[in-house]
């Protein structure tokens, strides 16, 4: 019933169109969104206004095909999930030998102070780090037709969504130190928030 | 469904404005102004609020409050640096502000307040029938507790506050209204006290706010205020005179200051005059000067506008329109940079003061049902949190989400036999709960005691369509409601709120003798004024009769004057002016004998 996907009457697949996906979300605005249902009894008031708070949250997360595919997983496995995950992410195996020197070029910015050179030399990998992450987000999404056809069909599914599960951690993974880096740059201010609590 | 109204609860002006046959009209006063200077005056006799209030600010500083909106939801600690800007005093207070007025002290609610009952009394007498429900509008950057505290505000004035609208999304509803913009808009509302840009699409009647950031204090009073201590220190150099400390020049200095700057959207150059006990201030401001002074505070808004932007996935050539609302887009340098960023020349069609006011209408109207096509998808402007171990916030729901939304969260206890929990919910962008803003502090209570880790309890946390958060919570072994008290860091708790509704009811009516008072003195002087000059100049066109006459009924008015019978006070106003009828008339006459004369000699010389 929590279902995203039911909430739009969608079946659960990663692939969708997202004018058609707006033109749902909108559709079902005008059903439910409180404005609607202003002279309302208080019962069918307080149903619109979680109604439409569902309906949002369900918008929220599968207009975004990354946040899809980690919504989708955490049905899969079951879980109840919420938009921010607090523990810090670990560190995926593949990503181990370029982080490392990230970390060594933050460490010595965070000791002997921001130079032009550490600077410019931070700048560089954060750039790096951006590519990668992107890079990341479009494997992810590339596999999503795959998923789709699994479900209906034969494959391996225990290993596609292992698959997914790794390449979400490393993305995860990516963006705290793309924050961190971007911290130490002193651009944290305008980018305001850390991604990481997203 | 009854009348709802729609209101703009300005930093610098309110008005109110209502739908007639699917147009947004503003409904204006007596004297046929729209804008309300937000402006609350407490004086022996009673409250004034408004234009008269206004022309006691430099005469009464200390009681005559204005600006108060960038004190709603807030504490005493977050205004600290502000206080040597006021001339009235606050009281160093935990939680919410309250600022002292004579004996007692009065909270920004309660002052806002005055300011919604006076449009409710002006809507009332425009309709002929009392007046419950309204949409008020506030920034759209204004957290929980400031979108709470303007709630709270508008029920003291005894109005069942439908919806709170933010202002640019307001703002663009009236020009959607009208299919001025359309597409991916932004709208940059830069008024008095705030500054908000929001991102919006609107497509097939759905305005969908794609992000909103923006300064809740940030805006033409702050031009003032540099304008001000600039002024402040010329003066010290050329008269040697430091006016500082003085609450009644800074008041003198900072209205001069204003006037300067807004004839400075107009013009190159302007003469600043004030006379100061002792001298005559003269200073020459020029555009230029002011731009420098200014400058940095116009820099500071362009930051948010970049973020909205970025959160909303879109470049600057993206944008399709830019919306400007607010006194201070009048400011030609606040267009320019505007320009710049979007590379677009922005619109201002709609009445920058009055634009906010007919979109709370729209909304107004949406309520009740009066327009089905247009539907308005906002968001919360600031992330919500709770606090953890350590101190560190855990993102519940993320900034610009679109509201209404909510979030679940379990939590159980670490104690054997613990029966309440307590959590902490802030607001804002920072990684640690000690830099964001605290709005409450729930206390869960009445879990059964358990051992540690037993109880499962669920809290929804809920942002509603006014960006307001409600919180509800349930043990889920014993299906129990657990029972949430809530204390709000820096609101009046419903408690106070309740006595400060019973308290206005009591003291409306005398509030309302006293203001019709005030008026009926303010008017009896008016034309006592007139006649004492009419005296000097043309007491020799009467018989000593009617001099008489009119020297008894100058002299009852004035023994009643200061005494509180209104209506004697009015009948012997409406008395002295037929005492005065006569003399008036010889006056007419003799001028236009005189206009007459003159012209004959025109004429004369003419035909000469
Ligand atoms: N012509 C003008 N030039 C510059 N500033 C102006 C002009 N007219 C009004 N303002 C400024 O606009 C602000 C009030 O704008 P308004 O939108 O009414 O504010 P608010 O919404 O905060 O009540 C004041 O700071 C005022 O000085
Ligand atoms: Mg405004």
């Amino acid at each position: 019933m929590n279902d995203y996907f039911a909430v739009f009457g969608l079946p659960r697949k990663l692939q969708l169109d997202p004018e058609e996906l707006r033109r749902r979300f909108y559709e079902l605005s005008r059903v439910h969104h409180p404005d609607f249902h202003q002279g309302a009894s208080e019962e069918d008031q307080a149903e619109a206004l979680s109604a439409s708070a569902l309906l949002n949250r369900a918008y929220r997360v599968l207009r975004d095909p990354v946040s899809r595919v980690e919504y989708l997983i955490a049905l899969e496995d079951g879980r109840e999930t919420r938009e921010g995950a607090d523990a810090r992410p670990r560190a995926p195996v593949d990503l181990l030998e370029e982080i490392m020197e990230v970390q060594e070029a933050l460490q010595e910015a965070k000791a002997g102070g921001l130079d032009e050179v550490s600077r410019q030399r931070l700048s560089e990998e954060r750039q790096r780090l951006m590519a990668r992450q992107l890079a990341e987000e479009e494997a992810i999404a590339a596999r999503a037709a795959e998923w789709d056809a699994v479900v209906v069909g034969p494959g391996d599914r225990t290993a596609l969504l292992e698959w997914f599960k790794q390449r979400l951690a490393a993305r995860a993974y990516l963006r705290t130190v793309i924050d961190d880096v971007s911290d130490a740059l002193g651009q944290g201010e305008e980018r305001h928030v850390s991604h990481r609590r997203h | 469904m009854s009348r709802i109204v729609g209101i703009d609860l300005g930093t610098t002006n309110s008005l109110v404005a209502y739908i007639e046959g699917g147009v947004p009209k503003v409904i204006r006063d007596v004297e046929g102004r729209a804008l309300l200077p937000s402006i609350v005056g407490y004086t022996p006799d009673g409250i004034l609020v408004g234009e008269p209030a206004r022309r006691q600010l430099v005469r009464n500083p200390a009681r005559t409050i204005y600006s108060v909106k960038r004190f709603m939801g807030r504490g005493y600690d977050d205004i600290k640096d502000e206080l040597c800007h006021c001339p009235f005093e606050f009281l160093a207070s935990a939680d919410v502000v309250r600022i002292k007025v004579g004996d007692s002290a009065v909270t920004p609610p309660e002052v806002s307040a005055h300011v919604l009952r006076a449009l409710k009394q002006r809507a009332e007498a425009f309709f002929g029938e009392p007046l419950e429900q309204a949409v008020i509008t506030v920034p759209a950057y204004f957290n929980d507790s400031q979108r709470q505290a303007t709630k709270d505000a508008g029920r003291i004035a005894g109005l069942d506050v439908l919806r709170i609208v933010n202002e640019p999304t307001a703002a663009s509803l009236a020009y959607g209204l009208q299919k001025l913009a359309q597409g991916t808009i932004a709208v940059y509302d830069l008024g008095g006290g705030t500054f908000d840009i929001s991102i919006l699409s609107v497509k097939d009647g759905v305005f969908e706010v794609l992000a909103t950031n923006g300064n809740t204090h940030l805006g033409g009073d702050d031009f003032d205020r540099v304008l001000v201590e600039w002024l402040l220190a010329d003066i010290r150099e050329t008269h040697g005179v430091d006016l500082s400390q003085d609450p009644e020049a800074r008041q003198e200095l900072r209205l001069g200051a204003e006037a300067a700057k807004c004839r400075l959207s107009f013009e190159d150059r302007t003469l600043l005059t004030i006379p100061f006990e002792g001298f005559t201030y003269h200073r020459e401001l020029t555009r230029a000067e002011v731009e420098k002074l200014i400058g940095p505070l116009v820099e500071a808004t362009l930051g948010p506008c970049r973020m909205a932007l970025k959160d909303a996935g879109l470049t600057p050539d993206r944008i399709d329109e830019v919306v400007l609302v607010g006194g201070s887009t009048r400011v030609p340098l606040v267009r320019r940079r505007v320009q710049e960023l979007f590379g677009k020349v922005p619109h201002s069609q709609l009445n920058p003061d009055e634009v906010v006011a007919m979109g709370a209408a729209v909304q107004a109207q949406i309520l009740a049902g009066g327009i089905t096509d247009m539907l308005l998808l906002d968001v919360t402007p600031l992330s919500l949190g709770i606090e953890t171990l350590g101190g560190v916030v855990s993102v519940l729901i993320a900034r610009n989400t679109t509201i209404p939304t909510m979030a679940k969260e379990f939590f159980t206890t670490s104690v054997d036999g613990q029966t309440a929990v307590d959590l902490h919910v802030l607001q804002g962008e920072r990684e640690l709960a000690r830099d964001n803003r605290s709005l409450a502090r729930f206390d869960l209570s009445g879990i059964d005691p358990m051992p540690a880790g037993m109880p499962k309890i669920k809290v929804t946390f809920l942002i509603d369509a006014n960006g307001i958060l409600q919180v509800h919570a349930r043990e889920i072994r014993t299906g129990k409601e657990a029972s949430i008290e809530v204390r709000p860091t820096y609101g009046l708790t419903e408690d106070e709120v309740a006595r400060m509704v019973e308290e206005s009811f009591a003291h409306a009516e005398e509030d309302v003798n006293a203001r019709l008072l005030i008026e009926t003195r303010t008017e009896a002087d008016t034309v006592m004024t007139h006649v004492d000059r009419a005296l000097a100049q043309g007491a020799r066109l009467v018989s000593p009769g009617d001099l008489g006459q009119i020297q008894q009924a100058l002299q009852a008015l004035r023994e009643v004057r200061d005494g509180r019978d209104r209506d004697a006070i009015r009948e012997r106003t409406i008395e002295l002016n037929k005492a005065t009828e006569r003399l008036a008339e010889a006056m007419m006459d003799a001028a236009l004998k005189g206009a007459l004369a003159s012209r004959r000699a025109d004429q004369i010389l003419e035909s000469k």
